[in-house]
C-alpha cells in the first residue's frame, strides 16, 4: 500500500535562511503575513502550521544582531489567531519546558485546542542556559542535566492535567442545579525533586483530549523522550541514508513504550528550489544561497565560532590564519570547551582546503544547502521516494521567503504529490490533527499514573 | 450638559450571576466553544461597545468570593486562557478593543508581555489588559514551582503564616503583608510590560541593503529589570506594536489597588453603588495619582454596573428573583435590574457625575450581553450619551489616548 506523506509547514525564522534583501520579501511580524502563510499552508492540505518560540533576541558578540531577520510573535497568542482564519490545518508551536509551568501551558494548550476545533499541537523543547533564562523569573536556574528530567515530568503533568477531566464531566442540569458531576475532575498531585503541585484542571476536555505532542530534540535524552511521550519527531536527518537510520532507530525503541511505528511520525526540517529544469534550479539555488551568505554573514559566522573580530576579512579570501578566543575564564568545563572549538576550526579548515572554499563558500556549505533542488517533478519524486522507502513519514518544510515562501509549493509540487497517490487530495482524513497525522485518537482518559 | 461616556461589556463565562447558566437563554454546555465567544463579541463590536474585559483565573474557582469554590458542583466551571481566547476573537472583529485578564502573580512577565503586544498586532491595534494579582493558595498549588528554585512572590507566599481562606474573601489589602506584595508585584509588572512593549523603537527595522543591515540595533533596548520579584534583563522579542503600549487597566475598590492604578494604570474600573458614591472615589484617586502618577495621560475612569436586563421592570423583577432563588450573588458591583431604558438612566447619572465610561457586567450570557447591544447602546445613543466613535484604529485612540512614545526615544531626545 502507498504510504502517505505528511507535511508541515515551518513560518521562516529568525535567521539567514530567511532571505530579507529579495524585493518580494514582506513582513516577518505583521498579521496579514501569518495569514497569508497559513491560507496557502492550507490551500495546499498541509497536515499543520509549525512556528519556533521566542525567548530572547539573538546577540552575536554581546549585542543584538542585525544581519538577519529579527522580531517575533508570542507563539501562543499568533496559533490561536490563526485558528481564527483557518479551518482544518493543524496549529503547532515550540514551548519550552523549561522557562513555563505546567498548569498554565497545558490550560493554554487546551485552550487552542478548544479554539481550533481540535488542531493543537505543541513542540516540546528545553533549555537550560542563562542568556535566555535572563528574561524569566528563575533565570538559568536548571542543571543542564535536568533539563530532560524537567521535561519528562512537564509532560507527564501536563498530560495528567489534560485528562484530569472526564469527557462527560458538564451535565448541566438546569433543573437539578448540578453543572459538575461528582469527581468530574481528578486532582493532579505531584511531588518531585522539580515539581510540587496540587493542582485541579479548569479547562475541560478538549477536543483531541490532548494536543499532538512534537520533539525536536536529538540526543539520546531526546530520542528517549520522543519514544516516551511524542507523536512527531522534528529531525535534522535528511541525507536518504542517515534518514534511513534514524528511522530505524527511533521506531525500533517504540515496541519497548507498547507503540506501532505508524505512532510516531518523523518529519525532518527541509528546504526546497524549484525551477522549469534541473539546471535553472541548480542556478537559483546558488543565488538564492548567496543572498542567505551574504559576505557580511559569513564573517558574522566565523566570528561566532572564533570568538574574534572579523570584519577587516574578505569573505571571498581564506579562512583567517589566527588562533579561536577561547576567553579567560576558569570555568569548569573550559578545557573541554577550549577542545571543542579548536577541534572544530581544525575540521573547517580541512574542509576548506580540500574543496578550496572561500569564507562565504564554506558558510554557504554548512548553512545554505538545499534540500530538494529541482523541477517540480523531481521534487515530488524525492519527496516520495523517502516516504515509500522508510526514511521519514514526511517533512516540515521551510521556504526561504517570508511570508509567501511555501506558495509555489503549493502551486507546483502538491498535485504531483497528489497524482502519484501519496499525498491527500481533501482534508477529509479528519476533523483532528490527530486524524490529519493517522495517530489513534486520545479516546480513553490516559491513565493518571505515578 | 453631560459629557458623552464609552460603553464597555465585562464577560465571564455564563455571566456574572451564580445561577446564570441555568437560565433558559445560557448555552451552559459552550462555555469553552469558539462559536459561544464569537457570537457574542461580535454582537458587542456591532453595536459599538468600546472593548471587552474577559475574565479569567489560574484556578477552577476563580477569584469569587465564595470559601468552597473550588469543590462546589453548582457552578458554571471551566474556561479558557482569556489571552488566547482574545487573540482568536482577534480577526473576527473589526473595531472592539479586546482586553483579557492576566494575571500577574505567578505567569512570566516577559510571555505576558510578548503575547500582549501580540495580541496587538493580531487586532490591529486593539489590545488591552485588566492586570489582577492572583496570589491566593490554590493558585499557588496549581503551578507548585519548588521553593528554593524560586524567586520573589512564591516564595513571599510560603513564607505567609496567613491563611489560604483570607484570599477568598474580602479582604483589607493594606492590612495583608501578602496581598501588599502581590500588588507591589503587579505594579512592577505593569511596568515590565510597558517597557518591553517600548523596547523596540518605532524604527528598529531598517532592512538597509546599502549596509546589510536588517536591525538598527541602536534601537532596540534591553530592559534591565531588576525588581523586588523578578528580573528581566533582554528585549521584548516583539517589534513595537501597533499601539506601541497596550491599554492597561485595573479593577479596584479600596486603597492599594487604587493606588496601583493611579500609579500604573491607563483605565480603572471603579465600583461606586450610585452615582453620589462615586465623588468618595475619583477624589482618592485624585489623590493617589497626584503623589503617584508616572503615565502622562489622565487616568480613565470607568463605573461597573452588573445588569439584568428584560423589557419590562416586573420581568426583570421576576428574572432577579428566579436568579437569587437558585443562587445568592455576591458582588463588589452596583446591581441594575430593569428594562435597557434604566440601564441607560444609570450610565446617565454616572456620566453627569464625571466617569469617562462605564463597563456593563451582563449577569447572564448571552442573554443581558445581547440585550446591552441591541438596546442599551442604541438609547444611549439616541439620548446622546454615548461617545461617538470617532474612527481612530487603535483603541488607545479610541479613548481620546495618544500613542505612547518609546520610553528610549524619550530618552536621546532629551539627551
Amino acid at each position: 500500500m502507498t504510504r502517505q506523506i505528511h507535511l508541515a509547514a515551518h513560518f521562516p525564522g529568525v535567521n539567514n535562511h530567511t532571505v530579507w534583501t529579495d524585493p518580494t520579501a514582506g513582513s516577518q511580524i505583521d498579521f496579514a503575513s501569518f495569514e497569508h502563510f497559513a491560507r496557502n499552508a492550507e490551500k495546499g492540505l498541509f497536515d499543520y502550521l509549525f512556528l519556533a518560540e521566542g525567548l530572547r533576541l539573538r546577540e552575536h558578540r554581546g549585542r543584538i544582531h542585525d544581519l538577519d531577520v529579527i522580531g517575533r510573535p508570542n507563539t501562543l497568542a499568533i496559533l490561536a489567531a490563526l485558528a481564527a482564519v483557518t479551518d482544518h490545518i493543524g496549529l503547532v508551536g515550540t514551548l519550552s519546558t523549561t522557562f513555563n509551568e505546567p498548569y498554565e501551558l497545558a490550560r493554554q494548550l487546551a485552550t487552542l485546542d478548544h479554539l481550533s476545533g481540535g488542531r493543537a499541537g505543541w513542540n516540546a523543547v528545553t533549555s537550560s542556559d542563562a542568556f535566555h533564562g535572563a528574561n524569566f523569573r528563575r533565570g538559568g536556574y536548571l542543571a543542564h542535566p535536568d533539563r530532560y528530567v524537567r521535561a519528562e515530568q512537564f509532560a507527564e503533568i501536563s498530560k495528567a492535567l489534560w485528562s484530569s477531566w472526564r469527557d462527560d464531566a458538564i451535565v448541566a442540569d438546569a433543573t437539578s442545579g448540578e453543572f459538575l458531576r461528582d469527581d468530574a475532575i481528578a486532582r493532579v498531585q505531584r511531588t518531585t525533586r522539580l515539581f510540587d503541585i496540587d493542582a485541579v484542571f479548569d479547562v475541560p476536555a478538549s477536543p483531541q483530549g490532548r494536543p499532538v505532542i512534537v520533539q525536536a530534540g536529538d540526543s539520546a535524552d531526546g530520542r528517549d523522550f520522543a519514544t516516551a511521550h511524542a507523536d512527531v519527531i522534528f529531525s535534522l536527518h535528511t541525507e536518504f541514508e542517515d534518514a534511513q537510520q534514524f528511522y530505524r532507530d527511533v521506531k525500533g525503541r517504540l515496541a519497548a513504550h507498547g507503540r506501532d511505528e505508524d505512532s510516531l511520525k518523523i518529519l525532518p526540517g527541509a528546504s526546497f528550489v524549484l525551477g522549469d529544469t534541473d539546471a535553472e534550479a541548480r542556478e537559483r539555488s546558488r543565488e538564492i544561497a548567496l543572498a542567505q551568505v551574504r559576505p557580511e554573514t559569513a564573517i558574522t559566522y566565523l566570528e561566532q565560532i572564533w570568538n574574534r573580530d572579523f570584519s577587516g576579512y574578505d569573505a571571498d579570501g581564506p579562512l583567517p590564519d589566527v588562533e579561536p578566543d577561547t576567553g579567560s575564564e576558569s570555568a569548569q568545563g573550559f578545557a573541554n570547551r577550549h577542545a571543542a572549538i579548536r577541534g572544530r576550526i581544525a575540521q573547517l579548515r580541512e574542509l576548506a582546503a580540500a574543496e578550496n572554499f572561500s569564507i562565504r563558500d564554506l558558510v554557504i556549505h554548512l548553512t545554505a544547502k538545499h534540500t530538494f533542488v529541482g523541477t517540480p517533478q523531481h521534487v515530488a519524486s524525492e519527496i516520495d521516494r523517502y516516504v515509500q522507502q522508510r526514511a521519514t513519514d514526511g517533512f516540515t518544510l521551510i521556504g526561504h521567503l517570508s511570508p509567501h515562501g511555501l506558495d509555489e509549493f503549493t502551486e507546483r509540487v502538491v498535485p504531483l504529490l497528489q497524482e502519484r497517490g501519496s499525498y491527500r487530495t481533501s482534508y477529509d482524513d479528519g476533523e483532528t490533527l490527530h486524524d490529519l497525522l493517522g495517530l489513534a485518537p486520545v479516546t480513553a482518559r490516559e491513565p493518571v499514573v505515578r | 450638559m453631560t459629557e458623552r461616556v464609552h460603553i464597555a461589556v465585562g464577560l465571564d463565562g455564563a455571566g456574572w450571576h451564580p445561577a446564570a447558566w441555568r437560565e433558559e437563554t445560557a448555552r451552559p454546555t459552550e462555555l469553552t466553544t469558539p462559536g459561544y465567544w464569537r457570537d457574542q463579541v461580535r454582537a458587542a463590536d456591532a453595536a459599538g461597545v468600546v472593548f471587552a474585559t474577559l475574565e479569567d483565573a489560574l484556578s477552577l474557582g476563580g477569584r469569587t468570593y465564595e470559601p468552597d469554590a473550588e469543590t462546589r458542583l453548582d457552578r458554571a466551571r471551566g474556561r479558557l486562557d482569556a489571552l488566547l481566547l482574545a487573540s482568536f476573537l482577534a480577526p473576527l472583529t473589526e473595531r472592539i478593543g479586546l482586553v483579557p485578564t492576566l494575571t500577574t502573580t505567578h505567569p512570566e512577565p516577559f510571555h505576558l508581555a510578548t503575547g500582549l503586544q501580540t495580541l496587538d498586532y493580531a487586532s490591529r491595534g486593539r489590545a488591552g489588559a485588566r492586570f489582577v494579582a492572583g496570589a491566593n493558595e490554590q493558585e499557588r498549588a496549581n503551578f507548585g514551582r519548588r521553593i528554593g528554585d524560586s524567586t520573589g512572590l512564591d516564595a513571599i507566599v510560603q513564607a505567609s503564616t496567613e491563611a489560604s481562606a483570607e484570599a477568598s474573601t474580602p479582604l483589607r489589602i493594606e492590612q495583608s503583608a501578602h496581598w501588599r506584595a502581590a500588588f507591589r508585584e503587579a505594579g512592577d509588572v505593569i511596568e515590565a510590560v510597558r517597557a518591553l512593549a517600548d523596547s523596540w523603537e518605532d524604527d528598529a527595522i531598517v532592512r538597509d541593503l546599502a549596509t546589510g543591515r536588517f536591525l538598527d540595533r541602536d534601537r532596540v533596548h534591553n530592559v534591565d529589570i531588576d525588581g523586588e520579584f523578578f528580573s528581566i534583563t533582554g528585549a521584548s522579542i516583539v517589534p513595537r506594536s501597533p499601539q506601541g503600549q497596550p491599554l492597561v487597566t485595573v479593577l479596584a475598590h479600596q486603597t492599594v489597588p487604587y493606588r496601583l492604578a493611579a500609579q500604573h494604570a491607563d483605565v480603572v474600573f471603579v465600583t461606586p453603588q450610585d452615582a453620589a458614591g462615586l465623588a468618595p472615589i475619583v477624589a482618592e484617586l485624585d489623590a493617589a495619582s497626584a503623589e503617584l502618577r508616572g503615565e502622562p495621560e489622565r487616568l480613565r475612569v470607568f463605573a461597573d454596573l452588573l445588569v439584568v436586563i428584560e423589557p419590562t421592570r416586573a420581568a426583570a423583577d421576576q428574572t432577579w428573583a428566579r436568579l437569587q432563588e437558585r443562587a445568592t450573588l455576591a458582588t463588589d458591583a452596583r446591581v441594575v435590574v430593569g428594562t435597557a431604558g434604566d440601564v441607560v438612566d444609570e450610565i446617565h447619572a454616572l456620566a453627569a457625575a464625571g466617569v469617562d465610561g462605564v463597563r456593563l457586567r451582563p449577569a447572564r450570557q448571552p442573554a443581558d450581553l445581547f440585550a446591552i447591544a441591541d438596546q442599551v447602546l442604541p438609547r444611549a445613543a439616541a439620548a446622546g450619551i454615548l461617545a461617538v466613535d470617532n474612527g481612530a484604529p487603535t483603541l488607545r485612540e479610541r479613548l481620546g489616548l495618544p500613542r505612547p512614545v518609546s520610553r528610549y526615544t524619550r530618552q536621546e531626545t532629551r539627551a
